[in-house]
């Protein structure tokens, strides 16, 4: 019972039973927070594996009384959607420990500090995704930033304290306008059914359509702050550049997950009529920064920048498939996000050794790396083909599915998005060459392969990579449903296929 | 001709009462009893005269409402609750005072003079600041209970001539003390004026003192609508500068600079409770009518105040300061809770006080153990990488910087939750996205000390965190959990607050 609570509570406990211990065994304090991401792991599964797709509404559906004078209540549920979020994020924190092992140790702050970071973030994450009550989300979603902002500014290499304010100062200006949209939607509750933070509840609203877009866009722009959407992108490359590999996982994996999923639970759910006034912008800028966001990528001489701006396009397409408002484009984009989240993952874990190895993150630098560690070289060479969305590979198939969603409605769109795809070809094979082929660069000769641990890591991430490639269905099946209902609340239906060439 | 005796209510006026009574006592210990001993009795005295006072409010919780002393007092359920928190922070703001390094040890004595010298030597340190907090206690007490605009301008100034007189009293950098304290003075007693100036055209206006009386004769729409407006903006001016909003702020970052940070802490945080719980009274009770009249004037003020206050937060390079300008800006959000001028703007209101005054105190309370051999040091630049040398330092002034900046879980982000919801609720929702913005605004001179603390290596190592007298950090501490508790578990208060606020007129 209360899985969901236990799930979340787990990693919070751990973190306080890790800030009790001594400092100074760190090789303990590193076992503890895996083994504590690992049974968090665990459950998660468990409550994927006990999770009914066919049923409508929220599963594992706990609601408690937390400030009653407000109407506030400790809720949470998962539909298809939240749940794969949620698998998503406690199976990244394992391969984070795993994969960043030592970078805990160069920081700021002790190493102990960081894994106690880690394990709040981890419960955050739990949370942000498991809330069905809005005020419950948005204290997630602004207690989510503490974390993550010692993160990078403690943790990480280069300009990390303007990255981490950076990011910070953006997610708080997102953040402040949502709350002004939070306290719209309550008072308008109030006014109607009673001062309640029920999402499913909010969503029964009579919202008239000047305040519905107002309060539409103050959660828009925090969503399109996090996601992150051009022009409001900026953040995202500079704390990618300086965060640590795991903590960029997490931040892009993750973080930024949040907002798309808030773009379909709240933007779309709770506004629709506003959702749709906005459409046709939304998909401009989406299909923007899919261009703006490859080709930046492909001027990238930095790894981690590079990687941050395919992200950025990456963005584009799942925000895309979610305001095409057709049921292939919205399963499309939240199977996005979890193929997105492995496949960063993967990049970032290669590149980070890569980075760590060689003590430089210019792609230049690097050379020929196919001959001397052949294995680092192939999971790099898997990571990247997953990013530019090869078939047989996961990203493929969300990627497909947000294009024929879009085309559907919005053909010109999809057309002009499928560039997006050229150029990822481009952006993923030129760093490949130059890094993994030719020559090798002198200096890079005696550069060790992965060893055991670094395996292990990278083991299951391309193991899913590229089941979900051959075999969505498990996926699909959890999202299908729940991205039909969204599309089913925000009023719309899927055109009908036009057969036949006659009218 | 026949006087009768006016009946008092003295189990009404209890708690105040006993505040005012033990201010007294503590004068006649001043006088008589002998430098050695007269710290801890002193102390004693005030405290356990805040304790008593503050098992009358609770005692007075239950009973019906009541008007007291021939109707110039009332002691309903927000006045019950302002003083329940003023006493609070009392407590909380005389364990720091215990502290009496903070104080010079004769005020009379010029500074850098042989007379000073020889007092501190010879240890004939005078503790006077006893009786004048006590004092200003008192008239905070009375300031939001005052039921007519004789008795308001009584409370107003009981409250702040010890408060004149304790921002001069600094051990160190006297001179900074001392112009602190007189401009607050010289500002605060034009501002006296003001407020008496604007009490005495609205008794023209409404022919009678009592708020009551003037609320009738607002709804009754009097002829003399000029005697109104005249009243109503110079009134507000005297009330305004006492919270501290612009334009009328600019005392504030100096005297929060140079008075001693013990009563730099109780001043920030009870003044803060008294004033606007006097403000709430006038605007909800008596103005309440003619609500067209200083709506659009009140808002342009909050908007003002938070823009002005955040801003201007940006460049301060002072800690004292800093917080002195973030508390300009808190004082733009509550008047948004007075401009809401429903049941939620006030219930919000007081538990933003309640909340604000506890991390407020705190964080001044923290401001007096980052020293160097010459005293507190407030220079932001010397605080950089704070967090190194005491972690629970650095992370404790992080909370209460995350509590003002509204961050969820700690009491800020409720009592900001409310008060714009409130405000929103009453249709104003200009005030809500100022208040919003300006909060962005203020997050970033909040942020920008947590990365100074924990993200920059120290440049000279002069810098001490004294380890904290037991007082001090159990102030400290108190606030920290109290700041965190308000955030996660507001519903006490909150429900405490729902029983108690309604005004009576």
């Amino acid at each position: 019972m209360n899985l969901l609570t236990t799930m979340g509570a787990l990693p919070l406990l751990g973190s306080i039973f890790i800030a009790l211990m001594p400092a100074a065994n760190t090789k303990l304090i590193k076992q503890i927070a895996l083994a504590i991401s690992l049974l968090v792991a665990g459950v998660g599964i468990s409550a994927a594996l006990g999770f009914e797709a066919n049923q409508s509404g929220y599963q594992y559906v706990e609601k408690y009384s937390w400030i009653p004078a407000l109407g506030i209540n400790y809720q949470l549920g998962v539909d298809g959607i939240s749940l794969i979020l949620i698998l998503l994020s406690v199976l990244l924190v394992p391969i984070v420990i795993v994969g960043g092992w030592n970078e805990s140790e160069n920081g700021r702050f002790s190493v102990k500090t960081f894994y106690v970071l880690i394990l709040i973030l981890e419960t955050m994450m739990i949370g942000v995704f498991a809330a069905t009550d809005l005020f419950l989300f948005y204290v997630f979603f602004e207690a989510m930033l503490v974390p993550v902002y010692f993160l990078i500014g403690g943790y990480g290499t280069g300009a990390r304290q303007a990255a981490a304010v950076k990011f910070l100062l953006y997610s708080l200006f997102g953040g402040l306008l949502m709350l002004a949209s939070i306290i719209g939607i309550f008072v308008i509750s109030g006014n109607q059914i009673g001062r309640t933070f029920d999402i499913e509840a909010l969503s029964t609203l009579q919202i008239d359509s000047t305040t519905q877009n107002f309060l539409f866009l103050g959660f828009f722009i925090a969503f399109a702050i996090k996601a992150p959407l051009w022009p409001l992108h900026t953040w995202l490359p500079d704390a990618a550049k300086s965060a640590t590999p795991g903590t960029s996982i997490l931040l892009l994996g993750v973080l930024d997950k949040v907002g798309t999923f808030g773009m379909i639970r709240y933007c779309v759910e709770l506004f629709p009529d506003a959702a749709r006034t906005f459409t046709p912008l939304i998909i401009t800028l989406s299909v923007i920064s899919i261009l703006y966001g490859a080709f930046l990528a492909i001027g990238q001489k930095d790894i981690k920048g590079l990687i941050a701006f395919t992200s950025i396009s990456h963005f584009g397409f799942i925000t895309l498939g979610i305001f095409a408002m057709t049921s292939q484009g919205n399963s499309g984009a939240t199977l996005y996000m979890l193929n997105h989240g492995f496949s960063t993952a993967a990049l970032f874990l290669t590149a980070g050794w890569m980075i760590s190895r060689r003590g430089s993150s210019t792609i230049a630098d690097f050379g020929g790396l196919q001959r001397v560690t052949p294995i680092l070289a192939w999971s790099f060479f898997i990571a990247g083909m997953s990013s530019l969305a090869l078939p047989g590979l996961s990203s493929f198939v969300s990627e497909f599915l947000v294009l024929v969603g879009t085309y559907t409605r919005y053909p010109v769109a999809a057309i002009i998005a499928t560039f997006g795809i050229i150029m990822a070809a481009l952006y993923i094979l030129i760093p490949v060459q130059k890094a993994l082929h030719g020559p090798t660069t002198p200096g890079n000769e005696n550069l060790p392969d992965l060893n055991k641990r670094e395996i292990v890591a990278i083991a299951p991430v391309i193991a899913i990579i590229i089941a979900l490639g051959f075999y969505p269905k498990p996926a699909l099946d959890v999202i299908n449903p729940a991205a039909q209902e969204t599309i089913t609340k925000a009023g719309f239906s899927d055109p009908a296929p036009i057969v036949g060439g006659d009218k | 001709m026949i006087f009768d005796a006016p009946a008092l209510e003295y189990s009404a006026l209890a708690p105040m009462l006993v505040i005012f009574g033990a201010a007294v006592i503590a004068v006649i210990v001043e006088a008589f009893v002998s430098a050695r001993h007269r710290a801890p009795i002193q102390l004693a005295i005030a405290l356990g005269a805040i304790v008593l006072s503050f098992a009358q409010v609770l005692r007075l919780r239950g009973t019906s409402t009541a008007t007291a002393a021939v109707n110039s007092v009332v002691v309903d359920g927000p006045v019950l609750f302002m003083q329940g928190t003023i006493l609070v922070l009392a407590f909380f703001a005389f364990l720091l005072l215990a502290d009496t390094d903070a104080f010079a040890a004769q005020a009379s004595a010029v500074p850098g003079s042989n007379e000073e010298r020889t007092a501190l030597q010879t240890g004939k340190i005078q503790t006077e600041v006893y009786p004048l907090t006590l004092f200003a206690v008192g008239g905070m007490m009375l300031f939001p209970a005052a039921n007519d605009l004789i008795t308001l301008f009584v409370a107003l100034e009981v409250l702040s001539l010890p408060l004149y007189l304790m921002a001069g009293l600094s051990r160190r950098r006297r001179l900074l003390s001392q112009e602190a304290a007189l401009k607050y003075f010289l500002l605060g007693a034009y501002s006296s004026a003001f407020f008496l100036f604007g009490a005495a055209f609205l008794y023209g206006f409404a022919g009678d003192v009592s708020l009551g009386a003037i609320h009738s004769a607002v709804a009754g729409g009097s002829s003399n609508e000029a005697f109104l407006l005249i009243g109503l903006v110079s009134l507000s001016v005297g009330l305004l500068f006492k919270v501290g909003a612009a334009p009328f702020h600019s005392w504030t970052p100096d005297v929060y600079q140079g008075a001693p940070t013990p009563i730099t802490a109780f001043m920030a945080a009870a003044t803060k409770v008294a004033a606007f719980g006097a403000m709430l009274r006038i605007f909800y009770v008596a103005l309440g009518g003619a609500v067209w009249t200083w709506k659009p004037l009140i808002t342009a003020v909050a908007i003002l105040t938070m823009i002005v206050g955040s801003v201007i937060a940006i460049a301060q390079r002072d800690v004292k300061r800093m917080l002195a300008y973030s508390s300009i800006a808190h004082a733009g959000f509550l008047l948004t809770g007075v401009l809401a001028l429903n049941q939620e703007g006030l219930k919000a209101s007081l538990f933003y006080l309640a909340s604000y005054g506890v991390s407020t105190l705190g964080a001044f309370a923290l401001v007096t153990l980052v020293r160097d051999s010459s005293g507190e040091v407030t220079d932001l630049n010397r605080w950089v990488g704070l967090a190194k040398r005491s972690p629970a330092v650095a992370l404790i002034f992080a909370t209460f910087l995350l509590s003002f900046a509204g961050i969820p879980l700690t009491a800020g982000f409720i009592g900001k939750f409310t008060i714009f919801t409130a405000a929103y609720d009453s249709g104003n929702i200009a005030v809500v996205v100022a208040g919003v913005l300006s909060s962005a605004i203020a997050a970033f001179f909040y942020i920008r000390v947590i990365v100074m603390m924990f993200f920059t290596d120290a440049q000279e190592d002069t810098v001490t965190v004294t380890i904290p007298s037991l007082y001090t950090n159990i102030t400290i501490w108190l606030a920290a959990i109290l700041t965190i508790v308000l955030g996660v578990f507001p519903t006490p208060i909150l429900d405490a607050i729902a029983s108690l606020a309604t005004f009576v007129r």
